[in-house]
């Protein structure tokens, strides 16, 4: 929130304003060596747990340490089993997303920028949203069958209305005055639409997107739970059915990266659209 | 010529914001409306904009009756209402609808040069200070050559010293094309350095007060003898308006008279 601030402050001499806008985004940029903080917790206890383990203080067959982990990632992703399973859970992300994704933004648009569509809608896909969508497989195993249909389904219904809400939310909240700016410029409701709805409900609606795609992944382990051959959640079932805690824990890590991948991915395409902001976007 | 013919508007909870006001505003005049608070002078520029619609009466511009918002008729609100998303070029040239893009490129251009911020073209709202972001929706309102501007306390938010400089970009931009200007304030210096005439307005219902006169040469000279008369008429009548609120108007009370008188 400095930008508006600072800029306030020079408002007597624009020299000075322009002059301090580098230093400004310097500053944004310094690199603050208290992060490095964040890591010390987590590498104190592997170390720890490592020790302990090869000293034989601890078993470590339950619990592996790090060494084990990473062993049988690096093993895994040498035979490359690591990669067809992650492709897969990626795929299925992937086309839930989209499905869910598409359905969320044009529903959302509509309930959002139509008081009919709303009253039509909203109650149904309020109460829908009540049901716990885990609830949902028996359902859709019955209806799409064992195979991709129902995983697939499963995750769109968990992207689905984080960003229905999220875009309906947004286009309800758009400034008022920014609106009436376009009906004093006479703009048709589709081009109010474009030149001043959707630009305004970007920053939000790439909110909803990424806490869709974070409900994404979490249904992909529903869903691969639910009978799959492939992908990280069989690695999950397979290794809790096999007794390999280290199998286990290193599924759960590709997942984190897989989702911290995904997830920076989705902001970086999507920076070019909201770069006009003017919030601290580090802190999302 | 604008002209307003007994002109009403009442809100749908039964609000009287204004009652039957009469004005007529000739081209190239600036007006400015004056009054305290909850007075209707919001009320009154955007029924004049086309924003809100008058419960009774019409609002004309040369013989045209005004439904709604229309091309000749422009707007600089409070508040900058600058869109974040485009640059200052962009915002600028948000209202320039059906012209060529040299002619687009020159008119902005020609804009930013008057508001001096033509090296600022490129820059984002968000970069700008609150007077520089005023001047820029000052010049958006103005690139589309309207017949009448409104405006709404455009300054009110700034400090004086940039609201001084403001005034000068005001009156340059205006110089060009000689538009009628509605300027609506609560600030008499303000009123007395821009405008050819000031409405008092009055409270519950909003309606008009009386009005002045503003004769003085241009450019005005703020530290001058006249500047300070026409001041001290302004601040009378406003405080006439606002100690008797149930006075009547000068033509009721005309009326009165004659009745009595026979």
């Amino acid at each position: 929130m400095t930008g508006p601030a600072t800029s306030q402050a020079w408002s007597s001499h624009e020299g000075a304003a322009a002059l301090a806008a580098p230093a400004l985004a310097e500053k944004r940029r310094a690199f603050d060596g208290r992060i490095l903080l964040g890591f010390l917790l987590p590498i104190a206890v592997a170390l720890l747990w490592e020790a302990a383990v090869s000293f034989g203080l601890a078993e470590g067959r339950l619990v592996p340490p790090p060494s084990r982990i990473v062993a049988t990632l690096w093993a895994l992703a040498q035979t490359g089993e690591l990669w067809t399973h992650a492709w897969m859970t990626l795929w299925r992300v992937l086309v839930g997303f989209v499905i869910g994704a598409a359905a969320g933004i044009v529903l959302g648009a509509l309930s959002g920028s139509s008081k009919t569509v709303r009253h039509l809608l909203d109650p149904t896909l309020q109460a829908l949203r009540a049901i716990p969508s885990i609830a949902w497989v028996p359902l859709f195993i019955l209806w799409l069958g064992i195979f991709e249909a129902s995983k697939v389904a499963l995750i769109a219904v968990g992207v689905f209305f984080p960003v229905y809400l999220g875009i309906a939310g947004a286009i309800l909240s758009v400034d008022r005055k920014l609106v009436e700016v376009g009906h004093v410029f006479r703009l048709s409701r589709l081009q109010l639409a474009r030149r001043i709805l959707l630009p305004a409900v970007l920053p939000e609606a790439v909110i909803a997107l990424r806490s869709g795609l974070g409900l994404g992944f979490m249904f992909v382990v529903a869903a691969e739970f639910m009978g799959a051959s492939e992908g990280l959640g069989y690695l999950l079932v397979d290794g809790q059915q096999m007794g390999k805690p280290d199998q286990i824990l290193a599924a759960i890590i590709a997942f984190a990266l897989l989702g911290k991948i995904a997830d920076s991915l989705l902001v970086a395409a999507t920076k070019p659209l909201v770069r006009w902001q003017d919030t601290v976007r580090e802190r999302l | 010529m604008l002209s307003l013919e007994h002109l009403s508007k009442t809100y749908a909870d039964g609000t009287r914001a204004l009652s039957d006001i009469n004005l007529t505003v000739h081209e190239g005049e600036i007006v400015s409306l004056i009054g305290g608070s909850g007075c209707g002078k919001t009320t009154l520029l955007r029924l004049i904009a086309g924003l809100d619609r008058e419960s009774a009466g019409q609002i004309r511009l040369d013989g045209e009756r005004l439904s709604g918002p229309h091309p000749a008729v422009g707007i600089v609100f409070q508040e900058p209402r600058l869109l974040p998303w485009l640059s200052v070029f962009d915002n600028i040239a948000f209202g320039l609808a059906g012209v060529s893009a040299a002619e687009k490129k020159a008119r902005v251009e020609h804009a930013l040069e008057k508001i001096g911020l033509a090296e600022h073209a490129r820059r984002w709202p968000r970069d700008l200070s609150g007077g520089q972001q005023q001047r820029v929706s000052i010049a958006r309102a103005f690139v589309t050559n309207p017949k009448v501007l409104l405006l709404d306390e455009p300054f009110s938010a700034l400090d004086a010293f940039t609201r001084a400089s403001l005034h000068e970009h005001l009156l340059g931009l205006w110089e060009e094309t000689r538009p009628t200007v509605v300027l609506v304030t609560h600030d008499v210096q303000e009123a007395v350095t821009l405008a050819d005439r000031a409405v008092v307005m009055q409270p519950k219902p909003g309606r008009i007060f009386d009005e002045l006169p503003l004769t003085l040469s241009r450019p005005r000279d703020r530290t001058g003898l006249p500047f300070e008369t026409s001041v001290r008429r302004v601040l009378t009548a406003l405080d006439h308006s606002l100690k008797a609120p149930q006075a009547q108007p000068q033509r009721e009370r005309d009326r009165q008279a004659a009745a009595l008188w026979w």
